[in-house]
């Protein structure tokens, strides 16, 4: 009978997990059986540094990032695009110029927006 | 019964034959594997940094893993002045650590309060809240006195039983592994000391003449 071409691969595979799992294993029935395990209110309390932890974990936090994404793309990224924008300007198609301004007045909508809800000035 | 059972074992070494105990093989993993809380609290933790690093190289004993959390530490060195306000803090990073737990006092701050001894924010030594196994003076000492104190503190776990009336103290179930922390009153910590690892001077045997 030929041998399976994968019974390497299996075997070793088998020998991989095991090697793996073994030390997780006796580690566990150290722990089980041997460790001292003295548990109390400060050592099974959150870790904070030795503070103690006010409040819950489980808190909703309004991050307000979105604002700081648009001002970003408005002064940032197309700062980007407008620099290779005025290099090529001479040389520009129309197609691609109407494109540009669309491009420009979709960011400009959004400084007017911002503007508008206050973002512009010092808090 | 002991001792004889020491002299056969120094016997059966001249014969190129080695016995050890279960005992001797645990406290020998033990005390060359001390994990260090990283945790400084003045210029003493200067001396603990140099110690760690190259040329005094504290991995020489089994101690270079300076752990940052305490539930993986097995060390506390309390390397500097312990103000009140941080006192809180130290003593319930201690609770947080697994056992068994050892600490060091290092320095004059950290074992009596140093020369800020009468400030009225510095705790006079760590010893008032927690077991302190090895107490270094100096100020700072010297990294070489830090490994004396850490070769002091290998020497105590492999001196410490597995069994018996004489067992370590982490062994012994109804020994606390926490002790109370102390809060802030008005006017100093409540309480000033924990009675059961600071007891009180014993009476002076003689009288102050009023």
């Amino acid at each position: 009978m030929p041998e399976h071409p994968w019974r390497t691969v299996i075997a070793l595979l088998i020998g991989a997990v095991a090697f793996g799992i073994t030390p997780l294993a006796l580690a566990r029935v150290w722990a089980r059986y041997f460790s001292p395990q003295k548990p109390g209110p400060d050592k099974n309390a959150i870790y904070e540094c030795g503070l103690e932890s006010k409040g819950d974990a489980w808190i909703q936090f309004d991050s307000a990032y979105y604002l700081y994404a648009i001002i970003f793309l408005i002064f940032d990224v197309e700062a980007v695009f407008l620099l290779p924008f005025a290099v090529a300007f001479t040389g520009l198609t129309m197609g691609a110029a109407i494109a540009m301004l669309v491009f420009l007045l979709l960011l400009v909508e959004g400084l007017i927006w911002a503007w508008q809800k206050g973002l512009l000035t010092w808090a | 019964m002991e001792q004889e059972l020491k002299d056969l074992k120094v016997e059966l070494q001249k014969q190129g034959i080695f016995t050890t105990t279960l005992e001797e093989i645990y406290n020998w993993g033990r005390k060359n594997s001390v994990w260090p809380l990283t945790f400084g609290l003045a210029c003493c933790a200067i001396e603990m940094i140099a110690t760690s690093m190259a040329r005094y190289d504290i991995a020489r004993f089994g101690a270079e893993v300076f752990r940052p959390s305490p539930r993986q530490a097995d060390l506390m060195i309390v390397a500097g002045t312990v103000t009140k306000k941080m006192a809180p803090q130290v003593v319930r990073l201690y609770n947080q650590m697994p056992e068994p737990k050892y600490v060091i006092a290092m320095g004059a701050c950290a074992i009596s309060g140093g020369p800020f001894r009468d400030g009225y924010n510095v705790l006079k030594g760590i010893d008032r809240y927690v077991p302190v196994d090895v107490h270094i003076p100096g100020c700072p000492p010297r990294p070489e006195a830090l490994l004396h104190a850490f070769i002091t503190l290998q020497k105590k776990i492999d001196a410490q039983q597995l069994r018996g009336e004489g067992r370590a103290h982490h062994l012994k179930a109804d020994t606390p592994s926490e002790y109370p922390v102390p809060d802030f009153g008005s006017h100093d910590l409540e309480p000033t000391h924990n009675d059961e690892v600071f007891p009180p001077k014993p009476e002076s045997p003689f009288k102050v003449l009023p």
